[in-house]
């Protein structure tokens, strides 16, 4: 996994709550088996004003020119601002994939889905949990000047608005440690592999019948 | 001693090692698999040059993707190729799968206890968020995605940060006509979808110790739609006896002694809930979604909302793109909306309860000639089996349902079981999402008895009138 590294982006509005994955990456789309290519179809049915698969391309397709992120500068957003509960629903990482591959690195938002937010830091993306108010204020700076940029410091745990305001945010120590320095999950739990082979063995003492198998 | 919630418990007997930030390293008991959210995680597994921790602990099951009609021909060759890539992933790994043509196949949820593949105490997870489902068992049941499949395929654990404790108690018994669904419907209704967003939600009270294992795993099924990754129910003489004999739960000596674990599987008396919400059960009544969210939900006696009464202004604007997109009017009575399709099915409620409950409903009735499909999708093979054994299906059949194959289904789509654009649905789900099940496709999540009557009456009827 790439290190997170600093940056300043531009910062795309998605003003509404709950936007669940159905909405990030609609299910036709899920029937890929790859990881990639999924930023065309990142809010399908938002984006584009015909119906799509996976089939065909979505290059002939008409897309609804109200959308956002069919609109510059917003077609090379970086940062997502949102509302409350985003990314909740289905346990699709799908969603992920589809915001990175569209060049989407951060989204900032009051709360986010469990799933949405544990599979992010899998993929080297940043989900920063602001409070209510600071939100609405970046909606209020995002509406006053198109292309309003902020700049995100994970190390610090800031994100800074080119006035010089700057937001703190809170994150777990595990991860935040794991995104700075790129490191592999699987790796780094596989470095414990004999304190699972203990835990293993002393369980199948006690709960014998959780290792007959299938 | 302290004294601890079930959650606490579950936690504890799990943990592999602390990290002292919050986080654990949790071992996981039962892996299950389905063809939509694994690909990506074996094509990860084996380029890392990784094999399984423990090829035992995991099932396979092919279940979004699969037709529900004519099973020899899957005619989408995406869906196909997903289809084909689970059966390569498992037999190159040697995961036991169970194939599509198998009676045991069926949905993910549904399977995994009615094999006893799910069991008290275990830690099951799966790459689908209605894992939660298994959590009526007393076990810890949740959710993953695709990294953290590969994470469980390669070392049997995850990293995971502690939730918070919140008790949902469900006071008195429900009325008549009432069911799991109404009161799961009530309870996201009122703590909302994101109020149990950090939390594992533990379901108690009367009304809760009523429900059969079926119902309880309709509520536990929608805990993540209340937010919560985990829904838990304590275990009691009724999990006991629905685990008991399944092709993969203990046996003999084995069971003793697990049903004597299984016995402490419920929280403490005074044990520490972070929040604690009291929903009185004689209240509820049969709910309907009227909106794109499943805290959009009503009384199938009260009206559609007006966005007007509503001060917080995010919250206004979503009220009126739910109705924009539902196509409904505020003030119009939920009875007086007509449907055109009706789902019985998904993991929600696709139970051989939920298919006597439907079945009794629709038993020497026609189904409305306003509506153009009404399926019944049973979770298995077995529960199809059954259902055909005690008669339902000719019920169903008479009736002018369809009686399908055993899948997700029309839950979300993925096969070809989709709403047309503009098409209302009375829908036994869990999601009522914009697109959810088929692009432009209007859905209302209900009850399969509430679903049975709409589908004779045409539009929503109070079960209770019938």
């Amino acid at each position: 996994m790439e290190a997170f590294k600093t940056f300043t982006g531009i910062v795309a509005p998605i003003d509404r709550s709950n936007v669940d994955t159905d909405a990030i990456i609609p299910k036709q789309y899920l029937k890929s088996i790859k990881r990639s290519g999924f930023g065309p179809n990142l809010f399908d049915d938002w984006r584009y004003l015909e119906q799509g698969d996976p089939i065909n391309e979505n290059e002939s397709r008409a897309i609804n020119p109200d959308f956002i992120l069919n609109q510059t500068p917003y077609d090379k957003a970086e940062i997502l601002l949102a509302r409350e509960n985003f990314g909740c629903g289905s346990s699709r990482e799908h969603a992920v994939w589809a915001l990175e591959d569209f060049g989407i690195k951060v989204v900032l938002a009051p709360s986010f889905g469990d799933i949405f937010y544990s599979n992010s830091f899998k993929n080297g993306f940043l989900p920063i949990r602001l409070t209510e108010d600071e939100i609405n204020g970046l909606f209020v700076s995002v509406e006053a000047q198109k292309g309003f940029k902020v700049t995100v410091n994970l190390e610090e745990q800031v994100v800074e608005t080119e006035d010089g305001t700057k937001f703190k945010f809170d994150i777990a120590a595990g991860l935040k440690d794991r995104l700075v320095k790129g490191l592999d999950d699987i790796d780094l739990t596989l470095a414990d592999a004999d304190k699972i082979r203990g835990y293993e063995k002393n369980r199948a003492e006690i709960t014998p019948w959780l290792f007959q198998g299938i | 001693m302290t004294v601890k919630t079930l959650y606490d418990k579950l936690w504890d007997d799990h943990v592999v090692h602390d990290y002292g930030d919050g986080t654990a390293l949790i071992y996981i008991d039962r892996h299950l698999i389905h063809e939509v959210t694994s690909p990506q995680a074996f094509e990860g597994l084996k380029l890392a040059g990784r094999q399984p921790w423990r090829l035992n602990t995991n099932l396979a099951v092919p279940d979004h993707n699969v037709p529900t009609v004519n099973r020899e021909v899957i005619e989408d060759p995406i869906s196909k190729l997903q289809l084909e890539t689970l059966d390569a992933n498992c037999k190159e790994t040697g995961i036991t799968k169970f194939e599509m043509m198998d009676p045991r196949q069926g949905i993910v949820h549904v399977i995994g206890p009615e094999q006893g593949a799910s069991l008290p105490g275990m830690t099951i997870v799966c790459g689908d968020s209605h894992t939660s489902t298994n959590g009526a068992l007393g076990a810890l049941a949740f959710g993953i995605g695709t990294s953290e499949v590969e994470h469980v395929l390669a070392t049997q654990s995850l990293v995971l940060k502690k939730a918070k404790n919140m008790l949902v108690n469900v006071n008195g018994q429900v009325g008549n006509g009432i069911t799991a669904k109404d009161i799961v419907l009530e309870i996201i209704g009122e703590i909302g979808t994101a109020g149990g967003t950090g939390y594992s939600i533990e379901f108690g009270g009367d009304a809760i110790r009523a429900l059969s294992m079926e119902g309880r795993m309709t509520i536990c099924n929608m805990s993540i739609e209340a937010g919560a990754r985990v829904g838990l129910i304590a275990v009691d003489q009724t999990t006991l006896d629905y685990v008991k004999g399944r092709p993969y739960s203990p046996k003999g000596d084995e069971w003793e002694q697990a049903i004597t674990l299984w016995k402490d599987l419920k929280s403490d008396k005074n044990a520490p809930f972070d929040k604690v919400i009291e929903i009185d059960a004689t209240k509820i009544e049969p709910q309907v979604t009227w909106g794109t969210s499943p805290e959009m939900v009503v009384s199938v006696n009260d009206v559609v909302p007006n966005p007007a009464d509503i001060e917080d202004a995010t919250k206004r604007e979503g009220i009126e793109n739910a109705l924009r997109y539902m196509n409904l009017v505020p003030g119009t009575a939920m009875t007086a909306i007509k449907v055109d399709k009706v789902f019985i099915g998904s993991c929600t409620n696709s139970r051989i309860e939920d298919l006597r409950a439907a079945a009794s409903v629709v038993k020497g009735k026609k189904v409305s000639s306003d509506i153009t499909l009404a399926m019944v999708v049973p979770g298995s093979g077995l529960v199809k089996q059954q259902a055909e054994a005690e008669g339902l299906s000719d019920i169903f059949i008479e009736s002018g349902f369809e009686w399908r194959e055993p899948g997700c289904s029309m839950c979300l789509g993925m096969n070809p079981d989709q709403l047309e654009p503009g098409e209302r649905c009375a829908s036994t789900s869990n999601r009522n999402f914009e697109g959810r099940q088929g692009q432009g496709g209007r859905t209302h999540l209900v009850s399969p008895s509430m679903a049975a009557a709409a589908a004779i009456a045409g539009h929503f009827v109070d079960i209770r009138d019938l």
